[in-house]
């Protein structure tokens, strides 16, 4: 797994994100305004692609898209 | 003599809140096009001095009336709601009054949210397998949106208010299968209103204004949902939830004719459907026109599956409810 094909899926998944916009060092914050849907988004995606749980918490203690990327690196069985 | 449900009837206020009244509370979100994923266009809203118990009563005069019912034949009234008419008596037996149902009839509350239908549905079962109840009205009503604090976002979106009525009744065959309970209690926090119970009396604390993650509003004295969390739990429950039934029924996912979920939002059901591995002609949405009415979306959804005919007589129908509590439950149904 890589981060480009990470970043793929999740402009795929949001609508308000240009591709090509995201990049690793991207605050997920600033994608639109940050709501509780795109965080819905998020988890549902990392569930299905990777099979990997997102927390609220582990949202809240990411800032870029690299932290979250790390994340579910970590997680991936 | 074994259960079957026999008819369903629902109740939503006549008072609308729109997409377009939300966005007009909301202007901030009007760009966020992923909110229409959610499969809500509007809501049904309780008025200010009608209560849950109002609703249930409209529902089943309904029931009473498009299924040529007889009240006097009625001999259990089970009402599951999460707000009641008062501390004592329990608003079953209000209920029993308004709708002239003969005093031989027991009347009991159940006090539940979204996965409260299977419950009843199983306290039905058992009064008419076990106790030669003849005839159980089982009503389910919400009037959550009273509880929202007006800056809630998230939840003003979801959620809306109404009443179904149910018959159970006693025949030669069983039309009401297995069930699967479950709780975890640890996350009673996830979905709650803090003050204003027994545990924590209103304060002055209790209006101020908490923002989450989200910059959504709300305060302790008004209904808080922790909505990553929910779906995270959804998520994990849901799946297990249904393949322990299967099994337990000893059925296979194939000889499931529809599925009935309880009715969070579009994208939830979609997530776990698709998680579980359902076809999606096999599972029913109905929610555009009514949001999440908490214990009254799965029977929302199989009275208005009935009427289109998605669901017909004769056909397995699994039904599963999951929520505040937290707490779930599911059982198969064969109408």
């Amino acid at each position: 797994m890589n981060i480009d094909d990470f970043i793929k899926k999740v402009e795929n998944e949001i609508d308000e994100i240009t591709p090509g916009v995201l990049k690793p060092d991207t605050n997920f914050r600033d994608i639109a305004e940050w709501s509780s849907m795109h965080a819905l988004i998020l988890i549902a995606l990392i569930d299905a692609d990777y099979n990997v749980t997102i927390t609220g918490e582990d949202l809240r203690n990411s800032k870029t898209m690299n932290d979250l990327f790390n994340i579910v690196k970590s997680r991936v069985s | 003599m074994k259960a079957s449900i026999k008819a369903i009837s629902y109740y939503l206020p006549p008072d609308t809140y729109t997409n377009v009244d939300y966005f007009n509370d909301f202007p901030e979100l009007v760009n966020n096009t992923n909110i229409a994923r959610l499969g809500i266009s509007e809501r049904h809203i309780v008025a200010p001095h009608t209560t849950a118990s109002d609703l249930a009563v409209q529902s089943a005069i309904k029931l009473f009336e498009e299924h040529n019912i007889d009240k006097n034949d009625i001999d259990f009234i089970i009402f599951c709601s999460q707000e009641f008419d008062y501390y004592t008596p329990a608003t079953a037996c209000i209920i029993q009054e308004k709708l002239g149902i003969p005093q031989q009839a027991g009347a009991i509350d159940i006090n539940q949210g979204c996965s409260g239908y299977a419950y009843g549905l199983s306290l039905a079962k058992g009064l008419v397998e076990a106790c030669e109840r003849k005839n159980v009205l089982f009503l389910t009503s919400s009037t959550l949106t009273k509880t929202f604090h007006p800056k809630d976002k998230s939840s003003r979106y979801l959620f809306g208010d109404g009443a179904a009525a149910t018959l159970i009744s006693a025949g030669d065959e069983s039309g009401i299968g297995s069930f699967v309970f479950g709780t975890d209690g640890k996350g009673a926090d996830k979905i709650i209103i803090r003050d204003g119970g027994a545990r924590n009396p209103v304060t002055a604390k209790s209006t101020q204004e908490n923002r989450d993650d989200y910059g959504n509003i709300t305060s302790d004295a008004n209904f808080y949902m922790n909505g990553t969390a929910i779906f995270n739990f959804a998520l994990r429950k849901v799946p297990l939830m249904i393949s322990e039934l299967l099994e337990k029924s000893n059925m296979k996912m194939e000889e499931i004719d529809l599925f009935v979920f309880h009715q969070t939002n579009r994208f939830m059901n979609d997530v776990i459907r698709k998680k579980i591995g359902i076809p999606e002609e096999k599972f029913v949405n109905y929610l555009e026109s009514c949001g999440n009415t908490v214990s009254s979306t799965i029977p929302i959804a199989l009275c208005e599956s009935i009427r289109s005919g998605k669901a017909q007589k004769g056909q397995y129908i699994l039904l599963a409810g999951f929520g505040t509590g937290l707490s779930w439950s599911a059982t198969i149904i064969k109408l």
